[in-house]
This record gives structure tokens, sequence and C-alpha cells, in this order.
């Protein structure tokens, strides 16, 4: 029970994380390069041009699920599983949502690469 | 790609890996959260273990979003991809969890895949072709 409970903490994390890092990855490309807008206009600048992003608070929310299903995840289960685990599943789907919602080019590589992720973690998991 | 931004992924690599070990340990201490009393979920927030595996995961959260403000989301996570292996290595040699073979197996496959995509040229690519959201802005704009 405490194993099905643990894989749907798990779940629901990577969930939230992909989103977030889809909706982070929209926010930064209409941003821009940190580094030159930090060298332009200064750190506050660049903090106030972040926060008042709408995609990136967004991901903010989804970060926020995603953080406390990782700390109650940790509760259950030991690092090495949880931290691989979700990590690997989050790359699987970020990639779906990338090409999806990105619209990135994800070629055979890349799913060949998925496949890969998947099988090292249901190793991870064994 | 110059040093800086190799050092950003290298930032967002280390601090991501250290800063969930902390939490690991911190939420050990603390034992399990039981469902049916959710506010429970916010008493880890006061261990120490915890409160500096916050920190970490501050530093790797402002090295992530520069590192996406210059870099593709799809090179930007399989570059980061090391810290699975240290992560383990963490587990294993400091908090002495059990690491089976299956388990590096699985972390040496999570490696090979994270390193096969690495190599594609997808983020030439798609920097060459224009992105909705900018466009979107510019038209506003």
């Amino acid at each position: 029970m405490k194993s099905l409970e643990l894989w749907l903490a798990i779940a629901v994390m990577v969930l939230a994380s992909s989103g977030g890092d889809v909706l982070t990855s929209s926010a930064m490309k209409r941003i821009g390069d940190l580094g030159e807008l930090r060298a332009r206009k200064g750190v506050l600048a660049v903090i106030g041009t972040i926060f008042t992003e709408r995609h990136f608070l967004l991901a903010l929310c989804c970060f926020t699920v995603g953080f406390f299903s990782l700390l109650t995840a940790l509760s259950w289960g030991d690092l090495s599983l949880v931290a691989p685990a979700s990590a690997s599943l989050t790359f699987i789907v970020s990639a779906f949502m990338a090409k999806y919602f990105l619209k990135e080019d994800v070629d055979q590589r890349r799913w060949i690469s998925a496949v890969l992720v998947c099988v090292g973690v249901v190793l991870l998991a064994m | 790609m110059n040093i800086r931004k190799y050092l950003v992924l290298l930032a967002v690599m280390c601090f991501g890996s250290i800063g969930d070990a902390l939490l690991s340990r911190g939420m050990k201490q603390l034992g399990a959260i039981d469902l049916h009393h959710w506010q429970e979920i916010i008493r880890p927030i006061g261990n120490p273990w915890v409160l500096v595996g916050i920190l970490c995961l501050t530093v790797f959260f402002a090295s992530y979003l520069t590192a996406l403000s210059f870099a593709d989301l799809s090179y930007v996570l399989p570059a980061t991809a090391l810290g699975y292996v240290l992560v383990t290595m963490i587990a294993k040699f400091v908090f002495h969890e059990n690491v089976s073979v299956l388990r590096w197996l699985g972390v040496l496959l999570i490696s090979c895949g994270v390193g096969w995509v690495t190599r594609g040229p997808a983020l030439t690519e798609r920097r060459r072709e224009s992105v909705p959201m900018q466009e979107e802005q510019h038209e506003i704009a």
C-alpha cells in the first residue's frame, strides 16, 4: 500500500514538474538571456521581469505542487529511488510536453533515449 | 556556449542534487507524513536539514532559470543528467543507503539515454525556427 502511495506521489510530482518546466522554458524564451538583461538593466530589473511574466507565475504554482509531492515521496521512499525515478520520468514527460506545447522537434534519437531512461527507471525501482 | 554558461549548468546539477540529498536527510529525521493530517506537510520547513536543502534548491532554481534563458529545455534537462550519478553517490556514501547492482545499472542506462540525446542537433535547428511565444510578444510590441 505504501508503495502505491509512493508512486502516486511520484506521478503527481512528475506531472507538476514537467508542466512547470514547460511553462518556465516558455517564460524564459519570452524574456531572453538573463545574463544580457542583467548587464543592461541590473539584477532588480531581472527579478522584476521574471516575477511579472505570466507563464512563470503559472510555473511556480506547478513547482509548488511538485515540491510538496517530492517532500511526501522522500518521507516514504529512499532518495536513491525517488530522485532518479522522478527526475527521469520528468525528462520523458517533459519531452512529450515540449513536443506538443513548445513545438520542439523530438526526433527518433530522443525517443530512443526516452526508452533507455524508462528501462533505467524500472531497474532503479527493483 | 562559453565558460559562464557551462558553470551555470554545473550549478544546476550540483545544487539540485545536494538540495535533494539534504531534503531527504531532513525528511528521514521527521518520519512519514500522515495523509490524514495535512497540516503536517508544513512541519518539515522548521527542520535545519530541510531549510538548508531549500536554500540549495533556491540557488538551483536561479541557475535553472538562467540556463533556460540561453538554452532549450531539451538541452538543459539532459545536460544536468550527471545529477543522477551524484545523487546515487551521496545516497550510497553519505547516507549509507542500500544501492543494488540493478540500481547502478539503472543509473548507467539513464546516463546513456541522456548522453545519447545530448549528441543530437535539435537545439540548433529549433533555435532557427520562430518561437510562437516570441512572435506573439513582437505583435504586442
